[in-house]
């Protein structure tokens, strides 16, 4: 990471803990901040909510880990989880996995090459009446077939 | 299809689904008084709808009677368990009910703060529902001095999960709010008395919480009217699988599996999993059971299984789904579940004895009673009913099995 980027990051945070507050119960919130922004939580980025909010590292690297939404590692531009719980899995997910896989090349839990789109299961979204269900970043998308949903994944930046 | 464009049907039932005009309820509450809330509460029998069914009124009444310079109201929206969807179509549809019971509350303890822990899965609900609160708060439904009332000050904020299955266990839940693991603490000390930040805090469920403006607006006698005995009042069943009309509906407590498969026109139904992977699955000779604490209970998910579904299948996908969600805190959970996962496996393969599937039946009972909270309590529900329900099914005792023996 360059200089200039390392400064950048530093004072992104720094703001988020101004905005937040430095009270642990907003550790969470900060840190959904960053991955929201940058896709992943980096171990520089962790580092530095640590000392602004004066907590061990470990600390932010345990909440990290603990949620399946926050990653350390970085991920692609758009984030997109199928759901693989029971009544969207009957519906028909397997087609839409197959058939996603197949269209951009990778597999789930994979990345496109130009970090595109990163692809993940994910537990029940709650649209269990209309499955299949993905995700797409924050945006839910019901009553796939495979056609949409390549259609759906050829729509994002 | 993308799903905003999906909603706006119009909805009836008896007591959630009814007409309701918004800012009735804290007026009402705020006309009779905490001790008459309290008094309507205890007399409706409403219990909590997540699951676990602990009477709402004592909840109330253990943290008003705690004393504290601060307390909080928590309406737990992370709602997670495979096959729910319950909170979803009353926080964009009825989220008047839901705030609204948030107020409610927090006037009756004596809270100022109410936090909606809503999940990350969620999100694309924030704006609708900052939108409302604001709206609420011009109202002053929500703010300083409420409809007039010098006393009484409250307002909501919204936090959002990360995807966390186990944080919709009331202490997890709170740990994540407090910037933690979303682990289960030990109770006690319970929430109504050490809570969020150490303080009082009531957690309660979105449809517990939207049931209450009702509640106090005709009266807890008329909410007993519906249900049963043991179990007061209509409950909302997310129904989803297969059958013609999958959705949520709102049906008085102790209706039967069977006229619920009725009602959503299911056909050729081999089996219902009532209460999500948590619960219980039931096969055909068991239809006639009811839907209540007393004997079925559920958080509302019913899935619906047609002769085509492999079941055993079926139970894979649940163990997948709790060996991923043990938050990996106490051994009888994090490796239980692994363990019973791996005899799902095993019995794809053909590859056990039933001395082990014994075993691991012992296992799943030890785990429902050393678990340290309600995930590793309940998800050996599931392999243990579908494994009795569906010998045959399973072990191949009919069919193939049983020729080729």
């Amino acid at each position: 990471m360059l200089v200039l980027e390392k400064n950048a990051l530093s004072e992104e945070i720094e703001n988020l803990v101004n905005q937040f507050g430095t009270e642990r119960s907003a550790l969470l919130q900060i840190l959904q901040a960053i991955q929201r922004k940058h896709k992943h939580i980096s171990d520089f980025a962790q580092q530095e909510v640590a000392r602004l909010m004066d907590i061990h590292p470990v600390e932010v690297n345990s909440v990290v880990t603990f949620y399946a939404f926050l990653c350390t590692e970085p991920k692609g531009r758009n984030i997109v989880r199928l759901c693989q719980t029971i009544s969207c899995d009957m519906a028909g997910k397997e087609k839409i996995e197959e058939t996603v896989q197949r269209e951009l090349g990778i597999t789930f839990g994979q990345t496109t090459k130009d970090k595109r789109i990163t692809l993940e299961f994910t537990n029940c979204l709650g649209m269990c009446d209309q499955g299949p269900a993905m995700l797409v970043n924050e945006k839910v998308y019901t009553k796939l077939d495979p056609e949409t949903a390549i259609k759906i994944l050829n729509e994002i930046k | 299809m993308e799903f905003e464009k999906t909603l706006n049907k119009k909805r009836s039932g008896p007591v959630l689904f009814s007409e309701y005009k918004l800012g009735e309820g804290v007026k009402k509450a705020l006309e009779i008084g905490r001790e008459n809330i309290l008094f309507e509460l205890r007399d409706s029998g409403l219990k909590g709808r997540g699951g676990a069914g602990f009477p709402t009124a004592t909840k109330w009444m253990l943290s008003a009677a705690s004393v504290s310079e601060q307390k909080f109201i928590v309406c737990n929206a992370d709602e997670g368990e495979p096959g729910t969807f319950k909170d979803r179509v009353l926080l964009l549809e009825y989220p008047e009910l839901v705030f609204e019971g948030m107020i409610i509350a927090g006037y009756t303890i004596g809270a100022k703060v109410g936090i909606l822990y809503l999940r990350g899965e969620y999100e694309y609900m924030l704006k609708s529902l900052e939108d409302f609160l604001a709206t609420l708060r011009k109202d002053n439904l929500l703010g300083e001095n409420i409809l007039g009332n010098s006393s009484f000050s409250f307002d909501i904020h919204i936090r959002l999960g990360s995807g966390a299955y186990v944080c919709g266990e009331e202490t997890a839940l709170i740990e994540s709010l407090e910037g933690y693991r979303g682990e289960p603490r030990n109770r006690p000390p319970y929430p109504v008395n050490t809570g969020y930040l150490g303080h009082p805090t009531v957690v309660n469920n979105v449809e517990t919480l939207a049931s209450v403006p009702h509640i106090l607006l005709k009266g807890g006698q008329w909410f007993k009217k519906h249900g049963t005995d043991k179990s007061t009042g209509s409950k909302l069943f997310s129904v989803s699988g297969d059958c013609e009309k999958p959705g949520v509906y709102e049906l008085p407590w102790g209706t039967s599996i069977a006229q619920l498969l009725e009602i959503v026109e299911a056909k050729d139904t081999k089996a219902v999993q009532v209460g999500g992977a948590s619960g219980i699955c039931l096969p055909k000779s068991q239809f006639n059971r009811v839907l209540g604490y007393e004997d079925a209970a559920t958080g509302g998910s019913i899935i619906v299984f047609n002769q085509s579904r492999n079941m055993l299948k079926v139970l894979k996908n649940f163990m997948e789904f709790f060996a991923e969600e043990s938050c990996g805190q106490c051994t009888p959970c994090r490796i239980g579940n692994i363990k019973l996962l791996e005899a799902v496996e095993k019995i794809e393969k053909n590859d056990f004895t039933f001395k082990y599937i014994n075993n691991l039946k012992e296992l799943g009972k030890t785990m429902q009673v050393a678990s340290k909270c309600g995930l590793g309590q309940s998800s050996p529900n599931s392999f243990i009913s579908i494994l009795e329900n569906f010998t045959d099914e399973i072990f191949g005792l009919n069919g193939k099995g049983k020729n080729n023996g």
